[in-house]
Protein backbone atom coordinates (compact mmCIF):
# COMPACT_ATOMS: atom_id res chain seq x y z
CA UNK A 1 0.00 0.00 0.00
CA UNK A 2 2.22 2.69 1.58
CA UNK A 3 4.95 1.15 -1.24
CA UNK A 4 3.52 2.72 -4.32
CA UNK A 5 4.54 5.68 -3.94
CA UNK A 6 7.98 5.56 -5.72
CA UNK A 7 8.92 9.31 -5.50
CA UNK A 8 12.64 9.75 -4.73
CA UNK A 9 13.12 5.65 -5.08
CA UNK A 10 15.72 4.00 -6.90
CA UNK A 11 15.35 1.10 -9.08
CA UNK A 12 18.24 -1.10 -9.28
CA UNK A 13 19.17 -2.15 -12.59
CA UNK A 14 21.48 -1.44 -15.56
CA UNK A 15 20.75 0.54 -18.65
CA UNK A 16 22.29 3.76 -20.82
CA UNK A 17 20.06 5.90 -19.12
CA UNK A 18 21.53 4.77 -15.30
CA UNK A 19 24.80 5.35 -16.79
CA UNK A 20 24.70 8.79 -17.58
CA UNK A 21 26.52 11.47 -15.41
CA UNK A 22 24.10 13.06 -12.75
CA UNK A 23 24.51 16.41 -14.51
CA UNK A 24 23.19 15.32 -17.78
CA UNK A 25 20.20 13.75 -16.01
CA UNK A 26 19.10 16.49 -13.88
CA UNK A 27 19.46 19.67 -17.05
CA UNK A 28 17.31 17.03 -19.09
CA UNK A 29 14.65 16.89 -16.85
CA UNK A 30 15.03 20.58 -15.77
CA UNK A 31 14.92 21.09 -20.17
CA UNK A 32 11.96 18.25 -20.37
CA UNK A 33 10.25 20.19 -18.04
CA UNK A 34 10.82 23.80 -19.18
CA UNK A 35 9.61 22.47 -22.45
CA UNK A 36 6.38 21.13 -21.12
CA UNK A 37 5.27 25.09 -20.28
CA UNK A 38 6.94 25.85 -23.66
CA UNK A 39 4.28 23.74 -26.41
CA UNK A 40 1.39 25.21 -26.47
CA UNK A 41 -0.18 22.85 -29.17
CA UNK A 42 -0.77 18.53 -29.93
CA UNK A 43 2.16 18.17 -31.80
CA UNK A 44 4.37 19.54 -29.38
CA UNK A 45 3.07 17.04 -26.70
CA UNK A 46 3.16 14.78 -29.12
CA UNK A 47 6.79 15.00 -29.26
CA UNK A 48 7.64 15.48 -25.74
CA UNK A 49 5.59 12.26 -24.95
CA UNK A 50 7.63 10.44 -27.84
CA UNK A 51 11.12 11.86 -25.91
CA UNK A 52 9.36 10.09 -22.75
CA UNK A 53 8.75 7.22 -24.17
CA UNK A 54 12.08 6.68 -25.57
CA UNK A 55 13.80 7.61 -22.06
CA UNK A 56 11.45 5.56 -20.38
CA UNK A 57 12.12 2.38 -22.64
CA UNK A 58 16.01 2.76 -22.58
CA UNK A 59 15.96 3.03 -18.78
CA UNK A 60 14.96 -0.49 -18.23
CA UNK A 61 12.79 0.59 -15.17
CA UNK A 62 9.15 -1.45 -16.15
CA UNK A 63 6.04 0.81 -16.84
CA UNK A 64 4.64 -0.86 -14.14
CA UNK A 65 6.29 0.10 -11.76
CA UNK A 66 6.80 3.82 -13.01
CA UNK A 67 2.71 3.85 -12.96
CA UNK A 68 2.77 2.66 -9.23
CA UNK A 69 3.64 6.28 -8.91
CA UNK A 70 1.03 7.71 -10.42
CA UNK A 71 -1.27 6.73 -8.05
CA UNK A 72 -0.23 9.11 -5.40
CA UNK A 73 -1.33 11.46 -7.60
CA UNK A 74 -4.44 10.44 -8.86
CA UNK A 75 -6.38 12.63 -6.75
CA UNK A 76 -4.31 15.61 -7.51
CA UNK A 77 -5.30 15.13 -11.05
CA UNK A 78 -8.86 15.01 -10.54
CA UNK A 79 -8.70 18.34 -8.98
CA UNK A 80 -6.87 19.62 -11.76
CA UNK A 81 -9.01 18.38 -14.11
CA UNK A 82 -12.34 19.69 -12.32
CA UNK A 83 -11.03 23.06 -11.58
CA UNK A 84 -10.48 23.64 -14.93
CA UNK A 85 -13.03 21.97 -16.72
CA UNK A 86 -15.59 24.05 -14.79
CA UNK A 87 -14.09 27.63 -13.55
CA UNK A 88 -12.45 28.15 -17.57
CA UNK A 89 -14.50 30.91 -19.18
CA UNK A 90 -15.59 30.76 -22.89
CA UNK A 91 -17.61 29.52 -24.79
CA UNK A 92 -20.17 26.82 -23.86
CA UNK A 93 -20.37 23.37 -24.69
CA UNK A 94 -22.82 22.11 -22.49
CA UNK A 95 -23.60 22.48 -18.69
CA UNK A 96 -25.09 20.93 -16.07
CA UNK A 97 -26.85 22.83 -13.42
CA UNK A 98 -24.47 25.68 -12.68
CA UNK A 99 -21.79 24.13 -14.05
CA UNK A 100 -20.76 25.66 -17.42
CA UNK A 101 -17.90 23.42 -19.55
CA UNK A 102 -16.44 25.46 -22.19
CA UNK A 103 -14.26 24.40 -24.88
CA UNK A 104 -11.41 26.55 -23.43
CA UNK A 105 -12.37 24.44 -20.45
CA UNK A 106 -11.85 20.93 -22.17
CA UNK A 107 -8.30 22.54 -23.82
CA UNK A 108 -7.06 23.54 -20.36
CA UNK A 109 -8.17 20.37 -18.22
CA UNK A 110 -6.67 18.21 -21.13
CA UNK A 111 -3.75 20.11 -21.04
CA UNK A 112 -3.07 20.01 -17.27
CA UNK A 113 -3.50 16.34 -16.73
CA UNK A 114 -0.69 15.66 -19.39
CA UNK A 115 1.53 17.96 -18.20
CA UNK A 116 1.00 16.67 -14.67
CA UNK A 117 1.31 13.62 -16.19
CA UNK A 118 4.30 13.91 -17.45
CA UNK A 119 5.97 15.96 -15.25
CA UNK A 120 5.53 13.26 -12.34
CA UNK A 121 7.15 10.87 -14.76
CA UNK A 122 9.59 12.86 -16.30
CA UNK A 123 11.21 13.76 -12.50
CA UNK A 124 10.26 9.92 -11.61
CA UNK A 125 12.45 8.44 -14.48
CA UNK A 126 15.54 10.72 -13.22
CA UNK A 127 14.95 10.21 -9.51
CA UNK A 128 14.35 6.15 -10.39
CA UNK A 129 17.83 5.79 -12.16
CA UNK A 130 20.37 8.27 -10.07
CA UNK A 131 20.63 6.67 -6.75
CA UNK A 132 20.61 9.82 -4.24
CA UNK A 133 24.01 10.56 -4.01
CA UNK A 134 24.65 10.40 -7.35
CA UNK A 135 22.45 13.07 -7.85
CA UNK A 136 23.18 15.39 -5.18
CA UNK A 137 26.71 14.59 -6.09
CA UNK A 138 25.71 15.91 -9.15
CA UNK A 139 23.69 19.00 -7.92
CA UNK A 140 26.62 19.76 -5.51
CA UNK A 141 28.58 20.19 -8.99
CA UNK A 142 26.28 22.10 -11.20
CA UNK A 143 25.79 24.88 -8.35
CA UNK A 144 29.40 25.02 -7.20
CA UNK A 145 29.92 28.58 -9.13
CA UNK A 146 27.53 29.98 -6.32
CA UNK A 147 29.83 29.20 -3.51
CA UNK A 148 31.42 32.47 -4.83
CA UNK A 149 28.43 34.17 -3.62
CA UNK A 150 28.51 32.29 0.04
CA UNK A 151 25.98 29.89 -1.13
CA UNK A 152 26.66 26.53 1.07
CA UNK A 153 26.24 24.48 -1.44
CA UNK A 154 27.63 21.82 -0.13
CA UNK A 155 25.68 21.66 2.79
CA UNK A 156 22.44 22.19 1.00
CA UNK A 157 23.30 19.06 -1.38
CA UNK A 158 24.43 17.26 1.98
CA UNK A 159 20.95 17.99 3.52
CA UNK A 160 19.37 16.63 0.41
CA UNK A 161 20.60 13.22 0.05
CA UNK A 162 20.31 12.92 3.47
CA UNK A 163 16.56 13.94 2.94
CA UNK A 164 16.16 11.88 -0.41
CA UNK A 165 18.09 8.66 1.31
CA UNK A 166 15.49 8.89 4.51
CA UNK A 167 12.04 8.88 2.01
CA UNK A 168 12.27 4.88 1.48
CA UNK A 169 13.14 4.56 5.36
CA UNK A 170 10.54 6.28 6.72
CA UNK A 171 8.17 4.60 4.51
CA UNK A 172 9.37 1.24 5.87
CA UNK A 173 9.09 2.29 9.07
CA UNK A 174 5.52 3.55 8.20
CA UNK A 175 4.56 0.02 6.46
CA UNK A 176 5.79 -1.91 9.83
CA UNK A 177 4.02 0.38 12.33
CA UNK A 178 0.66 0.40 10.08
CA UNK A 179 1.29 -3.20 10.21
CA UNK A 180 1.73 -3.32 14.06
CA UNK A 181 -1.42 -1.44 14.84
CA UNK A 182 -3.45 -2.80 12.66
CA UNK A 183 -2.54 -6.31 14.46
CA UNK A 184 -3.83 -4.60 17.37
CA UNK A 185 -7.11 -4.12 15.52
CA UNK A 186 -6.37 -0.37 14.56
CA UNK A 187 -8.46 0.91 11.51
CA UNK A 188 -6.78 3.37 9.23
CA UNK A 189 -9.50 3.14 6.65
CA UNK A 190 -13.01 3.71 7.46
CA UNK A 191 -15.19 6.27 9.38
CA UNK A 192 -15.62 9.70 8.84
CA UNK A 193 -12.83 12.59 8.30
CA UNK A 194 -12.41 13.64 11.85
CA UNK A 195 -11.69 10.11 12.63
CA UNK A 196 -9.74 9.28 9.84
CA UNK A 197 -7.09 11.84 11.25
CA UNK A 198 -7.41 10.16 14.81
CA UNK A 199 -6.72 7.35 13.92
CA UNK A 200 -3.38 8.52 12.49
CA UNK A 201 -2.22 9.29 15.84
CA UNK A 202 -1.12 5.94 16.59
CA UNK A 203 0.31 6.05 13.19
CA UNK A 204 2.32 9.93 13.66
CA UNK A 205 3.46 9.17 17.43
CA UNK A 206 5.42 6.28 16.35
CA UNK A 207 6.80 7.40 13.39
CA UNK A 208 8.12 10.76 14.70
CA UNK A 209 9.95 9.43 17.43
CA UNK A 210 11.70 6.82 15.00
CA UNK A 211 12.44 9.71 12.89
CA UNK A 212 14.28 11.52 15.43
CA UNK A 213 15.85 8.81 16.39
CA UNK A 214 17.20 8.19 13.61
CA UNK A 215 18.71 11.41 12.80
CA UNK A 216 20.16 11.76 16.02
CA UNK A 217 21.77 8.61 14.95
CA UNK A 218 22.62 9.84 12.05
CA UNK A 219 24.29 12.85 13.37
CA UNK A 220 26.38 11.21 15.87
CA UNK A 221 27.63 8.47 13.27
CA UNK A 222 28.62 11.08 10.73
CA UNK A 223 30.65 13.09 13.75
CA UNK A 224 32.11 10.07 14.76
CA UNK A 225 34.02 9.92 11.38
CA UNK A 226 34.90 13.52 11.92
CA UNK A 227 32.34 15.09 8.81
CA UNK A 228 32.70 18.94 9.03
CA UNK A 229 30.92 19.97 6.47
CA UNK A 230 32.69 20.80 2.78
CA UNK A 231 35.81 22.57 3.32
CA UNK A 232 38.58 20.68 1.67
CA UNK A 233 36.66 17.39 1.45
CA UNK A 234 37.47 15.23 -1.88
CA UNK A 235 35.68 13.22 -3.79
CA UNK A 236 35.75 9.18 -3.90
CA UNK A 237 34.24 8.91 -7.37
CA UNK A 238 34.94 12.67 -8.67
CA UNK A 239 32.22 13.31 -11.84
CA UNK A 240 33.76 13.05 -15.00
CA UNK A 241 32.14 13.57 -18.53
CA UNK A 242 31.97 11.02 -21.00
CA UNK A 243 30.99 10.96 -25.00
CA UNK A 244 27.77 9.18 -24.07
CA UNK A 245 27.14 12.23 -21.91
CA UNK A 246 27.93 14.73 -24.52
CA UNK A 247 25.46 12.98 -26.64
CA UNK A 248 22.79 13.20 -24.34
CA UNK A 249 23.07 16.85 -24.25
CA UNK A 250 23.33 16.95 -27.99
CA UNK A 251 19.92 15.06 -28.31
CA UNK A 252 18.40 17.52 -25.63
CA UNK A 253 19.04 20.45 -27.82
CA UNK A 254 17.70 19.24 -30.18
CA UNK A 255 14.69 18.42 -28.66
CA UNK A 256 14.27 21.39 -27.40
CA UNK A 257 14.59 23.01 -31.20
CA UNK A 258 11.87 20.67 -31.76
CA UNK A 259 10.07 21.76 -28.89
CA UNK A 260 10.23 25.24 -30.01
CA UNK A 261 9.87 24.80 -33.61
CA UNK A 262 6.88 22.71 -33.83
CA UNK A 263 5.11 22.97 -30.68
CA UNK A 264 4.72 26.71 -30.17
CA UNK A 265 5.31 27.89 -33.63
CA UNK A 266 3.42 26.02 -35.80
CA UNK A 267 -0.49 25.29 -35.58
CA UNK B 1 -10.00 -25.53 15.64
CA UNK B 2 -6.50 -25.03 13.75
CA UNK B 3 -4.55 -22.99 11.79
CA UNK B 4 -4.03 -24.74 8.04
CA UNK B 5 -1.55 -23.69 5.20
CA UNK B 6 -1.33 -24.95 1.81
CA UNK B 7 0.98 -24.25 -0.68
CA UNK B 8 1.65 -20.89 0.34
CA UNK B 9 3.71 -18.56 -1.47
CA UNK B 10 4.68 -15.41 -0.63
CA UNK B 11 7.29 -13.22 -3.76
CA UNK B 12 8.13 -9.73 -2.99
CA UNK B 13 7.72 -7.14 -5.44
CA UNK B 14 6.66 -9.25 -7.74
CA UNK B 15 7.17 -8.82 -11.65
CA UNK B 16 10.04 -5.74 -10.75
CA UNK B 17 14.03 -6.33 -10.92
CA UNK B 18 13.43 -6.38 -7.15
CA UNK B 19 11.57 -9.44 -6.96
CA UNK B 20 12.17 -11.50 -4.53
CA UNK B 21 10.40 -15.27 -2.95
CA UNK B 22 10.34 -14.62 0.55
CA UNK B 23 8.32 -18.18 1.44
CA UNK B 24 7.83 -21.02 -0.96
CA UNK B 25 5.05 -23.85 -0.53
CA UNK B 26 4.43 -23.63 3.06
CA UNK B 27 2.35 -26.55 4.13
CA UNK B 28 1.27 -26.58 7.86
CA UNK B 29 -1.38 -27.36 10.25
CA UNK B 30 -1.04 -25.84 13.18
CA UNK B 31 -3.46 -27.29 15.82
CA UNK B 32 -4.78 -25.79 18.81
CA UNK B 33 -2.97 -25.50 22.13
CA UNK B 34 0.69 -26.52 20.27
CA UNK B 35 3.74 -24.75 21.30
CA UNK B 36 5.76 -23.88 18.63
CA UNK B 37 9.29 -22.78 17.79
CA UNK B 38 9.43 -20.97 14.21
CA UNK B 39 13.32 -20.86 13.75
CA UNK B 40 15.40 -19.70 10.74
CA UNK B 41 18.09 -17.74 9.50
CA UNK B 42 18.07 -13.74 9.28
CA UNK B 43 15.94 -13.49 5.62
CA UNK B 44 14.75 -17.14 5.73
CA UNK B 45 11.22 -15.55 6.02
CA UNK B 46 9.61 -15.73 9.32
CA UNK B 47 8.20 -12.57 9.86
CA UNK B 48 6.66 -12.94 6.40
CA UNK B 49 5.23 -16.12 7.41
CA UNK B 50 3.78 -15.28 10.83
CA UNK B 51 2.29 -12.17 8.94
CA UNK B 52 0.16 -14.23 6.99
CA UNK B 53 -1.11 -15.52 9.91
CA UNK B 54 -3.57 -12.82 10.66
CA UNK B 55 -4.19 -11.88 7.47
CA UNK B 56 -1.84 -8.57 7.29
CA UNK B 57 -0.17 -10.22 4.17
CA UNK B 58 -1.86 -11.93 1.34
CA UNK B 59 0.08 -14.92 -0.09
CA UNK B 60 0.52 -14.44 -3.61
CA UNK B 61 -0.41 -18.23 -4.14
CA UNK B 62 -1.78 -21.09 -1.84
CA UNK B 63 -4.76 -20.94 0.50
CA UNK B 64 -4.68 -20.14 4.71
CA UNK B 65 -7.49 -21.62 6.51
CA UNK B 66 -8.73 -20.36 10.61
CA UNK B 67 -11.02 -22.59 11.91
CA UNK B 68 -11.99 -23.89 8.60
CA UNK B 69 -12.51 -20.91 6.60
CA UNK B 70 -10.38 -18.98 3.81
CA UNK B 71 -8.99 -15.90 5.86
CA UNK B 72 -8.33 -14.17 2.39
CA UNK B 73 -11.85 -14.91 1.13
CA UNK B 74 -14.10 -12.16 -0.18
CA UNK B 75 -16.39 -10.70 3.42
CA UNK B 76 -14.22 -12.66 6.11
CA UNK B 77 -14.08 -10.63 8.89
CA UNK B 78 -10.28 -10.15 9.07
CA UNK B 79 -10.79 -7.57 12.35
CA UNK B 80 -11.98 -10.65 14.36
CA UNK B 81 -9.12 -12.46 13.00
CA UNK B 82 -6.50 -10.17 13.99
CA UNK B 83 -8.37 -10.41 17.96
CA UNK B 84 -7.94 -13.88 17.38
CA UNK B 85 -4.55 -14.31 16.03
CA UNK B 86 -2.98 -11.85 18.03
CA UNK B 87 0.69 -10.84 16.62
CA UNK B 88 3.44 -9.13 18.33
CA UNK B 89 5.94 -7.46 16.31
CA UNK B 90 10.02 -7.28 16.09
CA UNK B 91 11.01 -4.81 18.17
CA UNK B 92 7.13 -4.38 19.28
CA UNK B 93 8.38 -1.26 21.87
CA UNK B 94 7.89 0.83 18.39
CA UNK B 95 4.57 1.11 18.40
CA UNK B 96 3.90 2.58 21.77
CA UNK B 97 2.19 5.79 21.48
CA UNK B 98 -0.08 6.88 24.52
CA UNK B 99 0.93 8.88 27.11
CA UNK B 100 0.80 6.28 29.49
CA UNK B 101 1.63 2.98 29.61
CA UNK B 102 -1.35 1.49 30.99
CA UNK B 103 -3.38 4.07 28.15
CA UNK B 104 -1.54 2.06 25.66
CA UNK B 105 -2.45 -1.55 26.41
CA UNK B 106 -6.29 -0.18 26.54
CA UNK B 107 -5.75 0.45 22.57
CA UNK B 108 -6.18 -3.31 21.29
CA UNK B 109 -9.47 -4.06 23.65
CA UNK B 110 -10.93 -0.55 23.13
CA UNK B 111 -10.54 -1.53 19.62
CA UNK B 112 -13.03 -4.45 19.40
CA UNK B 113 -15.36 -2.06 20.76
CA UNK B 114 -15.70 -3.36 24.31
CA UNK B 115 -16.79 -1.57 27.13
CA UNK B 116 -14.74 0.65 29.33
CA UNK B 117 -14.66 -1.48 32.11
CA UNK B 118 -13.88 -4.53 30.17
CA UNK B 119 -11.54 -3.41 28.17
CA UNK B 120 -10.02 -1.25 31.92
CA UNK B 121 -9.46 -5.27 33.13
CA UNK B 122 -8.23 -6.99 30.38
CA UNK B 123 -5.41 -4.31 30.18
CA UNK B 124 -4.70 -4.51 33.92
CA UNK B 125 -4.89 -8.17 33.97
CA UNK B 126 -2.39 -8.38 30.63
CA UNK B 127 -0.09 -5.85 32.33
CA UNK B 128 -0.12 -8.36 35.39
CA UNK B 129 0.41 -11.63 33.02
CA UNK B 130 3.16 -10.07 31.51
CA UNK B 131 4.81 -9.09 34.90
CA UNK B 132 4.77 -5.34 35.20
CA UNK B 133 4.30 -4.01 38.50
CA UNK B 134 2.30 -1.37 39.64
CA UNK B 135 3.92 1.17 39.77
CA UNK B 136 4.87 1.71 35.99
CA UNK B 137 1.47 1.63 34.90
CA UNK B 138 0.85 5.37 34.94
CA UNK B 139 4.60 6.20 33.38
CA UNK B 140 4.73 7.48 29.74
CA UNK B 141 6.12 4.36 27.83
CA UNK B 142 8.92 6.19 26.65
CA UNK B 143 10.75 6.16 29.62
CA UNK B 144 10.98 2.55 30.40
CA UNK B 145 14.04 0.40 29.67
CA UNK B 146 13.94 -1.90 26.58
CA UNK B 147 12.86 -4.89 28.03
CA UNK B 148 9.75 -3.25 30.23
CA UNK B 149 8.92 -1.12 26.60
CA UNK B 150 8.42 -5.46 25.51
CA UNK B 151 6.40 -6.47 27.86
CA UNK B 152 4.13 -3.32 27.75
CA UNK B 153 3.66 -4.47 23.60
CA UNK B 154 3.54 -7.48 24.69
CA UNK B 155 0.51 -6.73 27.10
CA UNK B 156 -1.26 -4.66 24.74
CA UNK B 157 -1.88 -7.85 21.98
CA UNK B 158 -2.32 -10.19 25.11
CA UNK B 159 -5.05 -7.66 26.34
CA UNK B 160 -7.22 -8.64 23.16
CA UNK B 161 -7.62 -12.26 24.87
CA UNK B 162 -6.05 -13.77 21.43
CA UNK B 163 -6.59 -17.75 20.64
CA UNK B 164 -3.74 -17.79 18.84
CA UNK B 165 -0.15 -15.76 20.55
CA UNK B 166 2.53 -15.17 18.10
CA UNK B 167 5.79 -13.53 19.03
CA UNK B 168 8.40 -12.33 16.32
CA UNK B 169 11.72 -12.69 18.08
CA UNK B 170 10.42 -11.74 21.50
CA UNK B 171 13.94 -11.31 22.90
CA UNK B 172 15.98 -9.66 20.49
CA UNK B 173 17.83 -7.07 21.80
CA UNK B 174 17.88 -8.14 25.41
CA UNK B 175 20.27 -9.23 28.03
CA UNK B 176 19.94 -12.66 29.09
CA UNK B 177 18.53 -12.30 32.07
CA UNK B 178 15.46 -10.47 30.26
CA UNK B 179 15.03 -12.82 27.20
CA UNK B 180 14.92 -15.47 30.00
CA UNK B 181 12.23 -13.86 32.10
CA UNK B 182 10.10 -12.85 28.80
CA UNK B 183 10.39 -16.51 27.97
CA UNK B 184 9.64 -18.09 30.93
CA UNK B 185 6.57 -15.64 31.30
CA UNK B 186 5.39 -16.59 27.89
CA UNK B 187 5.57 -20.78 28.91
CA UNK B 188 3.66 -20.07 32.16
CA UNK B 189 1.14 -17.94 30.28
CA UNK B 190 0.27 -20.49 28.41
CA UNK B 191 -0.25 -22.60 30.99
CA UNK B 192 -2.63 -20.86 32.53
CA UNK B 193 -4.64 -20.07 29.31
CA UNK B 194 -3.81 -23.33 27.17
CA UNK B 195 -3.77 -21.25 24.16
CA UNK B 196 -1.91 -21.67 20.87
CA UNK B 197 1.39 -20.08 20.88
CA UNK B 198 4.00 -19.14 18.40
CA UNK B 199 7.50 -18.14 18.73
CA UNK B 200 10.04 -16.84 16.61
CA UNK B 201 13.69 -16.73 16.94
CA UNK B 202 17.14 -17.72 15.49
CA UNK B 203 18.13 -19.72 18.44
CA UNK B 204 17.36 -22.93 19.13
CA UNK B 205 18.81 -22.35 22.56
CA UNK B 206 16.03 -20.30 23.58
CA UNK B 207 13.52 -21.77 22.39
CA UNK B 208 14.28 -25.56 22.90
CA UNK B 209 13.80 -25.60 26.75
CA UNK B 210 9.53 -25.07 26.22
CA UNK B 211 8.31 -25.69 22.81
CA UNK B 212 6.42 -29.17 21.92
CA UNK B 213 7.26 -29.04 17.77
CA UNK B 214 10.00 -26.81 16.32
CA UNK B 215 9.42 -25.41 12.57
CA UNK B 216 12.71 -24.83 10.86
CA UNK B 217 13.14 -22.43 8.12
CA UNK B 218 15.64 -22.18 5.34
CA UNK B 219 15.34 -19.96 2.02
CA UNK B 220 11.61 -19.08 2.11
CA UNK B 221 11.04 -23.29 2.54
CA UNK B 222 10.33 -25.16 5.64
CA UNK B 223 13.32 -27.66 6.52
CA UNK B 224 12.14 -29.39 9.56
CA UNK B 225 9.04 -29.66 11.37
CA UNK B 226 9.52 -31.91 14.15
CA UNK B 227 9.79 -32.94 18.13
CA UNK B 228 13.07 -30.52 19.41
CA UNK B 229 14.63 -33.67 19.95
CA UNK B 230 14.06 -35.04 16.21
CA UNK B 231 15.14 -31.88 14.44
CA UNK B 232 18.56 -31.23 16.91
CA UNK B 233 19.59 -34.61 15.78
CA UNK B 234 20.43 -32.87 12.06
CA UNK B 235 22.70 -30.92 13.72
CA UNK B 236 25.44 -31.41 10.85
CA UNK B 237 22.53 -29.79 8.41
CA UNK B 238 21.48 -27.31 10.41
CA UNK B 239 24.95 -25.56 10.81
CA UNK B 240 25.15 -26.15 6.92
CA UNK B 241 22.25 -23.55 6.72
CA UNK B 242 23.74 -21.23 9.51
CA UNK B 243 21.58 -22.65 12.68
CA UNK B 244 23.17 -24.69 15.72
CA UNK B 245 21.70 -27.38 17.81
CA UNK B 246 21.74 -26.39 21.48
CA UNK B 247 25.22 -26.64 22.93
CA UNK B 248 24.08 -29.81 24.95
CA UNK B 249 23.51 -31.72 21.77
CA UNK B 250 27.12 -31.03 20.69
CA UNK B 251 28.13 -32.50 24.05
CA UNK B 252 26.33 -35.58 24.34
CA UNK B 253 26.86 -36.62 20.66
CA UNK B 254 30.53 -35.88 21.38
CA UNK B 255 30.31 -38.27 24.44
CA UNK B 256 28.22 -41.03 22.67
CA UNK B 257 30.98 -40.97 20.26
CA UNK B 258 33.85 -41.35 22.92
CA UNK B 259 32.20 -44.43 23.47
CA UNK B 260 29.90 -43.60 26.24
CA UNK B 261 26.83 -44.73 25.23
CA UNK B 262 24.39 -41.63 25.96
CA UNK B 263 20.89 -41.18 24.81
CA UNK B 264 21.73 -38.03 22.34
CA UNK B 265 17.86 -37.18 21.56
CA UNK B 266 17.62 -34.68 24.97
CA UNK B 267 16.62 -31.08 25.00
CA UNK B 268 17.96 -29.45 28.23
CA UNK B 269 20.84 -29.18 30.48
CA UNK B 270 18.36 -31.13 33.40
CA UNK B 271 18.10 -34.10 30.72
CA UNK B 272 22.05 -34.24 29.87
CA UNK B 273 22.60 -34.47 33.37
CA UNK B 274 19.98 -37.73 33.79
CA UNK B 275 21.15 -39.43 30.82
CA UNK B 276 24.52 -39.01 31.26
CA UNK B 277 24.42 -39.97 35.12
CA UNK B 278 22.21 -42.99 33.59
CA UNK B 279 24.81 -44.38 31.04
CA UNK B 280 27.80 -43.80 33.57
CA UNK B 281 25.99 -46.37 36.18
CA UNK B 282 25.03 -48.56 33.33
CA UNK B 283 28.66 -48.70 32.41
CA UNK B 284 30.01 -49.10 35.98
CA UNK B 285 27.35 -52.11 36.61
CA UNK B 286 28.29 -53.83 33.91
CA UNK B 287 31.82 -53.76 34.44
N1 LIG C 1 8.30 -5.46 2.29
C1 LIG C 1 9.27 -6.14 1.67
N2 LIG C 1 9.60 -5.89 0.39
C2 LIG C 1 10.55 -6.59 -0.23
N3 LIG C 1 11.26 -7.58 0.33
C3 LIG C 1 10.99 -7.88 1.61
C4 LIG C 1 9.99 -7.18 2.35
N4 LIG C 1 9.95 -7.70 3.60
C5 LIG C 1 10.88 -8.66 3.63
N5 LIG C 1 11.51 -8.79 2.45
C6 LIG C 1 12.54 -9.78 2.10
O1 LIG C 1 12.03 -11.07 2.32
C7 LIG C 1 12.98 -11.89 2.97
C8 LIG C 1 12.39 -12.51 4.21
O2 LIG C 1 12.14 -11.49 5.14
P1 LIG C 1 11.61 -11.78 6.60
O3 LIG C 1 11.46 -10.46 7.27
O4 LIG C 1 10.41 -12.65 6.52
O5 LIG C 1 12.83 -12.57 7.23
P2 LIG C 1 13.04 -13.11 8.73
O6 LIG C 1 13.19 -14.57 8.62
O7 LIG C 1 11.98 -12.57 9.61
O8 LIG C 1 14.44 -12.46 9.09
P3 LIG C 1 14.95 -11.81 10.48
O9 LIG C 1 15.47 -12.92 11.31
O10 LIG C 1 16.05 -10.90 10.03
O11 LIG C 1 13.81 -11.07 11.07
C9 LIG C 1 14.19 -11.02 3.25
O12 LIG C 1 15.21 -11.37 2.34
C10 LIG C 1 13.74 -9.62 3.01
O13 LIG C 1 14.74 -8.88 2.37
MG1 LIG D 1 11.90 -11.24 11.15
Amino acid sequence: MIRDITLGQYYQTDSVIHRLDPRVKLVTTLAFIISLFIVDNAAGYIIAGLFLAVVIKLSNVPVKFMMRGMKSIAFLLVIAVVFNLFLTQGEVVFSIWKLQITKEGIRLAIMMAVRLVFLIMGSSVMTLTTTPNNLTDGLEKILNPLKAIKVPVHEISMMMSIALRFIPILLEETDKIMKAQIARGADFESGNLLKKVKSMVPLLVPLFISAFRRANDLATAMEARCYRGGEHRTKMKPLIYSKRDFMAYGTVCVYLALCVGIGRMLF
Amino acid sequence: MSIVLEHVNHIYESGTAMEFPALTDINLVIPDGQFIGLIGHTGSGKSTLVQHLNGLLKPTGGKIYYNGSDINADGYNKKELRSKVGLVFQYPEHQLFEIDVFTDVCFGPRNLGLDKKEVELRAYAALKQVGLSDEYFYQSPFDLSGGQKRRVAIAGVLAMKPEVLILDEPTAGLDPKGRDEILDQIAKLREETGMTVILVSHSMEDVAKYVDRIIVMNKSRVLYDDEPKKVFSHYKELEAVGLAAPQITYIMQALKEKGLPVDTEITSVAEARTAILNALADKSRSR
